[in-house]
């Protein structure tokens, strides 16, 4: 029984999710509040990109800081939350053919949650009670039913985490002696990290509740600041764990090949998993309180995150190789034109790749003590997540959408629509190549972030930024034309085009594959060395802040 | 083969990384180029009444050495217009009274939080003659953008 399901699972994979149509409508509700919310996001930062260029003056009950509050968490949070709970659920009742009834129950109460936690969230920031960004940073107060809000968020999430490692823990223990499909092991990987990332923020949030309501006069800044980190950096290398999910194991069966070796892509995860947390650190390099010792063991730990993205990007090219040379590619870089660029399948997620070449440098940078100095808080920074999570991220989200859209909605990927995705995807990496490009270069030269207006009385050093300025413009506009095509793409696969029978396109292992080793599925010790690495990183700065603590701040309200 | 180039891949990529550590850590012990990182505190509702907050502005601590005192407050700093000469070492030394704001000189390397309830300190030798723009960069309500003043260098 338990072979006849792993074989089912091989070589009949469309089987398994199409029949269990229940699991495709959580996907399905998810990926609809993604883009939903990626729509209002993309527009609400064309209105920054023109303010902040001069060449639009937003009206008196619209601020602009209202505005980028909005813009960052609809993105950054609601966005990228939904669109992998969407994606990773479906993957996992793919892989374990199909969700434990409850596990489903499970993921539709994260749904609801999430739902009322945004709502309160949105509803406080349009009143304008919560222009405190993303960050929120302490003493900026904002009303308590943006915090509550906050939690609703995280409990939605939470419920989704304990959702699959119910699901997780059953299929091992109904299949003894074996490994959990890749996909499943990336899943549990992804909520395991969620889960460990979320306690600094919620412990934050919990604080912050009382405090805002002025039940507690006075809070310490430095530890909200530190506790905010712990979960703001590591939420980026979710998302990243969720691209290279795609990378690794659908992108291969895409261009016609074999996936690479089954343990080092464990292997991976495990490290992404276990290093993560303390990357946090390096967004407070050129903070008081924290000694110059401390900051120099949190380069080495945001630094050693770079050693898991160096192992995937030589495993990515070598499947790009070997795939184009067993179709024909000749000579040293013949069998780079053997590889589907006019599939948006591919395509999307190979310029996804590519750009990570340039993320990746930019983040040793931020990373790095004294060049952090020179660009933190400056548009550098805006620039280099644009191309981090804009285009690494996000565009492998988008190049996921044009066969996990129309698999769920049991429909097709006309040519016409690859096509619109080419282009869609083509508009994307212009426009964010004009974007970030400018971000990054006006960032050298100074031009802070965060900054509704930055012509400072007409100093000569704020003019030479306006050039610039205008780039960011152009750059929007294009990126919301691009909003704009994916969202019509999305709700065309999931609504209108025609009926048929799509693909999950899984990759296999090489034949000559030597078996995945057991010691990879020993969760509970990656948990506690995931929670030693985060002893070794947070307990000196965080009992040293409380230790010494100055008299905390009350509440303020700036705006 | 593709064993041994991805020992090689690796090799070199984590020695990079290696090296990189050195640089810095050698910048940052040996030569005091280090992040800005001062630990006093100070009470955040009474910056105005603790020395040397009871008294900002500009001094001359020794030969072409100046301290300067600033208090960082929505959306201004104290003092603000400042002057200083050309090649004086100039230190900072600042807190905020309200919400968090950062201290950027652009053209320069000066860029620091500057939190309440903290005291923070960076030091900087103005070389060239000029008039420098000093900027909050971190948003710190509805007129952020208009936290700037300037350094002007003779």
């Amino acid at each position: 029984m338990e072979q006849s399901l792993r074989e089912t699972i091989h070589e009949n994979p469309k089987k398994i999710l199409g029949v269990n149509s229940q699991d495709a409508k959580v996907s399905l509700s998810y990926l609809t509040v993604a883009f939903v919310s990626l729509l209002i996001g993309g527009i609400l930062g064309l209105v920054q990109g023109l303010e902040r260029a001069g060449l639009i003056q937003l009206p008196s009950w619209l601020n602009y800081y209202q505005v980028l509050t909005a813009h960052g968490l609809l993105l950054l949070v609601v966005f990228t939350a939904t669109f992998s709970i969407g994606y990773l659920y479906a993957n996992l009742s793919h892989a374990l053919g199909g969700l434990l009834p409850k596990v489903r129950k499970l993921a539709w109460t994260g749904f609801v949650l999430m739902i009322i936690g945004v709502a309160m969230v949105v509803t406080m920031i349009v009143l304008n009670e919560a222009s405190v960004l993303y960050t929120f940073y302490p003493p900026l107060a904002a009303h308590p039913i943006f915090y509550i809000g906050l939690v609703f968020v995280v409990l939605g999430i939470w419920a989704c985490c304990f959702g699959v490692f119910i699901n997780y823990r059953h299929w091992r223990k109904n299949h003894p002696g074996e490994v959990t499909p890749i996909l499943a092991f990336f899943t549990m990987g992804v909520f395991v990290l969620w889960f460990f990332a979320s306690l600094g923020v919620t412990i934050e949030v919990f604080t912050l509740i009382p405090w805002s309501m002025g039940l507690v006069e006075t809070t310490n800044v430095m530890v909200a600041r530190t506790l905010f980190w712990w979960f703001g950096h590591t939420l980026v290398n979710i998302w990243y764990l969720v691209a290279i999910s795609a990378w690794y194991v659908f992108v291969p069966r895409i261009i016609g090949g074999r996936h690479f070796s089954d343990k080092l892509i464990r292997l991976v995860v495990i490290l992404v998993v276990i290093l993560n947390i303390p990357g946090g650190f390096h967004h407070q390099i050129i903070d008081p309180a924290i000694s110059q010792s401390i900051k120099f063991l949190h380069v080495f730990m945001s630094l050693s995150i770079a050693v898991p993205s160096l192992m995937t990007a030589f495993a990515m090219f070598v499947v790009f190789e070997r795939t184009g040379r067993r179709l024909g590619g000749k000579g040293l870089l013949g069998w780079l034109k053997k590889l589907p660029w006019g599939d948006v399948r591919f395509l999307a997620p190979m310029i996804a790749m590519i750009s990570f070449i340039f993320g990746g440098a930019g983040g040793i940078v931020n990373t790095s003590n004294q060049l952090n100095q020179v660009i933190h808080n400056t548009m550098w920074v805006v620039g280099h997540f644009h191309i981090t999570v804009g285009v690494s991220v996000v565009l492998t989200f988008f190049g996921i959408c044009y066969w996990l859209i129309p698999h769920l909605s049991k429909r097709k990927l006309t040519p016409k629509m690859n096509k619109i995705g080419i282009i869609q995807t083509l508009i994307w990496t212009v426009g964010m190549i004009i974007m970030s490009g400018s971000m990054h270069i006006v960032g050298l030269l100074g031009d802070p972030r965060r900054t509704s207006d930055t012509t400072y009385g007409g100093h000569e050093a704020a003019a030479s930024w306006v050039p610039f300025e205008m780039l960011f413009a152009v750059g929007a506009t294009l990126l919301l034309i691009g909003v704009i095509i994916q969202v019509y793409a999305v709700f065309n696969m999931m609504f209108f085009a025609p009926k048929g029978n799509t693909e999950y396109p899984v990759a296999e292992p090489e034949d000559d594959e030597t078996p995945t080793p057991m010691w990879t599925e020993r969760w509970g010790l990656w948990i506690v060395l995931l929670l030693m690495v985060v002893a070794m990183a947070y307990v000196v700065p965080i009992v040293d802040m409380l230790l010494n603590a100055p008299p905390g701040s009350p509440p303020i309200r700036t705006w | 083969m593709q064993h041994r180039l991805e020992e090689i891949w690796m090799t070199i990529s984590v020695g990079i990384l290696v090296v990189f550590m050195i640089i810095i850590g050698y910048q940052t012990f040996a030569l005091g180029m280090g992040p800005p990182s001062h630990s006093e505190t100070i009470d955040p509702q009474k910056v105005e009444q603790i020395a040397p907050f009871d008294d900002p502005g500009v001094k001359e601590i020794a030969e072409n050495e100046y301290e300067v005192v600033m208090i960082l407050q929505s959306f201004g700093f104290n003092p603000s217009n400042i002057e200083v000469p050309v090649g004086a070492e100039v230190h900072f030394t600042m807190t905020s009274k309200d919400v968090t704001h950062g201290f950027q000189v652009p053209g320069t390397n000066i860029n620091a939080m500057v939190m309440p309830g903290h005291i923070q300190k960076i030091s900087h030798t103005f070389k060239e003659p000029g008039n420098y723009l000093v900027i909050c960069n971190e948003y710190c309500g509805i007129g952020h953008q208009a936290m700037s003043t300037t350094i002007t260098v003779k």
